[in-house]
């Protein structure tokens, strides 16, 4: 069996998979005061009856880390920024206390200008001052060489914890999101450690002996003790779930949309033969960007509960949620209280619903049952409006070749997944609006704890090779090597490939299920003076998002 | 996180897949490190910095600028329509006013490249700044431009395809060319007799730094450019004036290079020539891109930045504060100048050699402007090549009086097809490139 739990900002939901079955679902609402209570108010449910022993595996999508950081409740941290010539620096200052040491690594990893020593010393006892333990060290260019920041970690470690290295977080060239990224993953990192301390404790008492995994923002899992080193890597995985479990019911190989239409929200993702686009860089929390993998998903102001009036003769749709429908003693008209009036869900007060597209339509000239129609056509136009300005952002992402610019993927989307409460209802209005076929699962209980509880583990790396300096560096796992002067791309291919399951397996990922891929390579001669004095070869190798299974079948959908 | 004070477009196209040869300058890793210092700075985060990729520049954007022989198809490859094509649109940007500024990091180069075209001289084929301007004025009409070329070579396929056309004022920064490549771009090369003084050239002598660079700038170019008033201002972002170039024998800087943008505050730059793709291009590219956008570039400085080794001597500065002296004067004195040259000829003829280095081929060409006085006059060029294929070409400039034009279309018609492999018109009136064949 498979327990997975999804908390999000209004519920928590939890689902019990068995044999690519669920057999049981719970819900219940999220209480932000005790965040802890709420996961086990929710499995409690699920597993009372069941045999602890026969659980397999068990995967958590948390809010713990997002919230610390939107409530501000995270740890002070001391940040140690090696911010080198270029941009101006004042920006970088995300911690309590930020300290701009000197030191510099160029672009092939070469130190141009050492740290000195005193300087650390002089922060260490500035930061002990204020009282500060958490820390986080981030240079420019720390991923072709991270010497410096290892320095820096030896002289500190004793005295200060945790300590987030920058180069340890990701291995993509972006040093601002760098020093973003290990701040964030400081700032919450006592908040999960104690978060998974608790866990342990419970599931000890539950006497649960199976794997636990927590979702991460890019729709794969990490073992919860991976997740205590890097806590960042769990923000935002609420919409990574979503998807995730979509995919569980709605299983396609082709380029699509999927939409999840909440109450107030509508998100918009994609899918690329079949699997969920990424964010190029990494996702978005509080003022920062960051380096965190994590799936390609914008949300409107869209929603089933969404407020809607007419203004200028035009009918307008949220972006706000003034609280319930009509239909159930809410303040004002929303695409809910349309889809009971044409007859497509049957809840609430139908007279109700009634009265609020009467409202509408008076406005209009229209009977109440053409306003709900133009309401929910209006509705779709705007999902549409807005997922074909997001397509055409994706297609002109800029690409670096020849090749790539005159034959390079586009996505075309041939699909629309729909899930969410409205999906039903607003499945064929979608399907005419955007022209093409619009499909949701009939039953869709938990898709987001299905999701959870159903996605594999993911993994990336980033290698970079310097045959003329003879270097190897794989930054995420902290992994600077000596090579031959004449290593090859497909050497350098096979060792990606073997480390990404080395790294995957370190996160969690039983031996089936890894399936590496090399997602970018370039190999280009370093010429010097008319001489080629050697190779630089980069490659970046994934696991990408996908699940241990589906619960596919005919049955489960529609449209 | 930043916010850059202007708007500003930049279409990075290094072209990781296509070089001259494996071990030319102008190949594959040329962009490399300069695409991983703008990744690693996050430039792609700044607020009002927008990427874009290039558009594919077609037959006739080209044909609107070059004869190619024998043809746009066997000259021009997909990367130079791409590279054209980067400038295009970062032009596009500007004048769609999507952003206020726009930067085409793109290669391969165009400078070198002339009207017409036997192949790939100082590594350019098409001129990718002449190809976005006649592109740009064809979609948004008339505009007088100033190209300001700070390549450490002379652009001399800028100032040939430029040199009778007054709407183009045309300014090259350059290494003497005594002491380098292609070996013009001297001051009196001044313009064609529609356009006389229109073409200025400001050799400089090895050696020259920054503050012989920042000193043509504000005591020349500015001065000149706001005598001029253009519309549009393009820099041909050239490089290789940089300290650390392997070709050539300046001393100018990144935050050199950073400063003379600012200044000289160019609505649109396009990358030209720079091959110390290390030591140079990434902090000279930042630089450039910081300036653009309105953002601080103070601390733009190379890692082996040594102000005490890149002084200019003091000899340099008195040069160079005379060659400034003397330029300017001719420019105001253009119209005497052409008034003097002209007198009263109706066609004004010149003989020139041209050498294509990269390919090594020789050309021998014949340019004749009538001199017109209500437009810029219609233009012939006479031209064969030590691999032969000579070839007679006829332009009609954008200007063209209607006696122009008819005397265009009346040239080509009669021309004596035997003696040439082809004979082309170039209708810049109408847009219409025709062309024929015995």
């Amino acid at each position: 069996m498979i327990v997975g739990l999804d908390m999000g900002g209004t519920n928590v939901d939890a689902v019990l998979i068995h044999q690519g079955k669920i057999i049981e679902t719970s819900k219940i609402p999220t209480d932000h005061s005790n965040l802890l209570e709420s996961i086990w108010g929710a499995l409690k449910p699920l597993l009372s009856g069941q045999d602890p022993a026969k659980i397999e595996r068990m995967i958590l999508s948390t809010t713990i880390s997002t919230n610390a950081i939107i409530e501000q409740k995270t740890d002070p941290v001391g940040m140690i920024i090696e911010s080198g010539p270029g941009l101006q620096k004042d920006f970088l200052s995300c911690g309590r206390e930020n300290i701009f040491i000197g030191g510099y690594i160029d672009h092939r990893g070469r130190e141009v200008s050492p740290i000195d020593k005193s300087e650390i010393e002089k922060a260490a006892k500035t930061l002990k001052g204020k009282n500060i333990s958490a820390v986080a060290v981030a240079g420019k260019f720390s991923v072709r060489n991270a010497d410096h920041e290892i320095r820096i970690n030896e002289l500190l470690k004793d005295e200060f914890f945790p300590i987030t290295l920058g180069h340890t977080v990701s291995g993509k060239l972006n040093f601002p999101r760098r020093v973003f990224t290990s701040y964030y993953n400081s700032a919450v990192y006592t908040t999960f450690l104690k978060f998974s301390e608790s866990i342990y404790k419970a599931l000890q008492r539950e006497k649960i002996n199976a794997p636990v995994s927590v979702l991460k923002a890019d729709g794969g899992t990490m073992s919860l003790k991976a997740g205590e080193r890097y806590p960042v890597n769990t923000i935002l995985s609420g919409p990574a779930a979503s998807v995730m479990g979509g995919q569980a019911f709605l299983e396609t190989s082709k380029d699509a949309i999927f939409l999840d239409i909440g109450g107030t929200t509508t998100d918009i993702s994609f899918l690329a033969d079949g699997v969920p686009l990424l964010e190029p860089l990494g996702i978005k929390i509080g003022e920062f960007p960051t380096l965190v993998r994590s799936l390609y998903s914008v949300s409107i102001g869209v929603g089933g509960d969404s407020s809607v009036c007419v203004k200028n003769n035009k009918i307008v749709i949220g972006p706000k949620r003034l609280g319930r429908p009509q239909a159930f003693d809410g303040p004002c008209p929303t695409p809910t209280d349309a889809m009971i009036v044409l007859g497509l869900i049957s809840c609430g007060n139908k007279s109700k619903a009634l009265s609020a597209m009467k409202e509408i339509g008076e406005q209009l000239n229209l009977c109440p049952e053409a306003a709900a129609s133009a309401i929910l056509d209006t509705m779709a136009e705007m999902i549409k409006n807005k997922a074909e300005e997001l397509l055409h952002e994706i297609n002109s992402h800029p690409v670096y070749t020849v090749k790539e610019l005159l034959y390079g993927k586009k996505i075309k989307p041939g699909l629309i997944q729909v899930i969410g409460g409205p999906a039903k209802a607003m499945a064929p209005i979608l399907e005419k609006s955007f022209g093409i076929p619009c499909r949701y699962p009939k039953v869709y209980e938990a898709a987001n704890a299905v999701g959870a509880a159903l996605a594999r583990t993911t993994a990336e790396i980033t290698m970079f090779i310097d045959t003329a300096q003879r270097t190897l560096a794989v930054p995420e796992m902290g992994l600077y090597e000596k090579i031959s002067k004449d290593y090859t791309l497909e050497e350098a291919r096979l060792k990606a490939i073997d480390l990404l399951k080395q790294q995957s397996s370190l996160l969690g990922a039983e031996k089936g299920e890894i399936q590496a891929e090399i997602v970018e390579e370039n190999s280009f001669n370093i010429v010097r003076g008319f001489y080629t004095s050697g190779k630089n070869i980069r490659i970046r190798a994934q696991i990408k998002p996908g699940l241990i299974y589906g619960l596919w079948g005919d049955k489960n959908v529609s449209g | 996180m930043l916010v850059a004070k202007n708007r500003l477009g930049v279409v990075l196209f290094p072209a990781f897949d296509w070089a001259i040869s494996p071990t030319h300058p102008e190949r594959e890793e040329r962009l490399l490190y300069t695409q991983d210092q703008i990744f690693e700075e996050g430039i792609m985060d700044i607020e009002n910095i927008k990427f874009y990729n290039p558009e594919i520049a077609v037959k006739q954007d080209i044909q609107r600028v070059h004869f190619c022989v024998p043809d746009v198809e066997q000259r021009v490859t997909k990367s130079h329509l791409i590279s054209a094509g980067g400038a295009i649109k970062a032009a596009h940007a500007v004048m769609d006013k999507e952003t206020d500024k726009a930067f085409a990091l793109v290669r391969p180069p165009g400078h070198h490249a002339q009207r017409v075209v036997y192949g790939d001289r100082g590594f350019c084929i098409i001129n990718i700044e002449a190809v976005m301007l006649e592109n740009l004025r064809r979609k948004y009409g008339h505009c007088r431009a100033a190209i300001v070329d700070t390549d450490c070579h002379h652009g001399d396929g800028t100032q040939d395809i430029y040199w009778n056309d007054r709407d183009t004022l045309f300014i090259s920064f350059h290494q003497d060319g005594r002491t380098l490549y292609p070996g013009t771009g001297f001051i009196d090369e001044f313009g064609g007799p529609g356009a006389m003084g229109y073409n200025i050239n400001i050799p400089l002598p090895p050696g020259t730094g920054e503050e012989g660079f920042l000193y043509v700038l504000d005591n020349l170019v500015l001065p000149i450019l706001s005598e001029y008033k253009p519309d549009l201002i393009i820099n041909s972002a050239g490089q290789d004036n940089h300290y650390t170039d392997p070709l050539t024998n300046m001393n100018f800087t990144a935050w050199g290079y950073a400063e003379l943008n600012h200044k000289l505050n160019p609505d649109i730059a396009v990358l030209e020539g720079g091959y110390s793709i290390e030591g140079a291009l990434p902090y000279v590219n930042l630089g450039i891109i910081l300036a653009m956008a309105g953002l601080d570039y103070s601390h733009v400085r190379e890692p082996d930045y040594d102000p005490v080794k890149l002084k200019q001597s003091k000899k340099i500065t008195e040069y160079i504060k005379e060659l400034c002296e003397n330029i300017y004067n001719r420019w105001r004195q253009k119209d005497l100048i052409a008034y003097e040259f002209i007198k009263d000829k109706d066609y004004i003829t010149r003989q020139r050699q041209i050498y294509y280095d990269t390919d090594g081929i020789l050309e021998n060409q014949t340019q004749t402007f009538k001199v017109c006085s209500k437009c810029s006059g219609v233009n012939m060029i006479k031209s064969n090549s030590d691999r032969g294929m000579p070839i007679f070409a006829v332009t009609i400039p954008r200007d063209a009086c209607s006696s122009c034009v008819d005397e265009g279309y009346k040239i080509y018609k009669d021309v004596d097809m035997q003696k040439y492999f082809k004979v082309y018109l170039q209708d810049r009136v109408n847009d219409a490139y025709l062309d024929k064949q015995s």
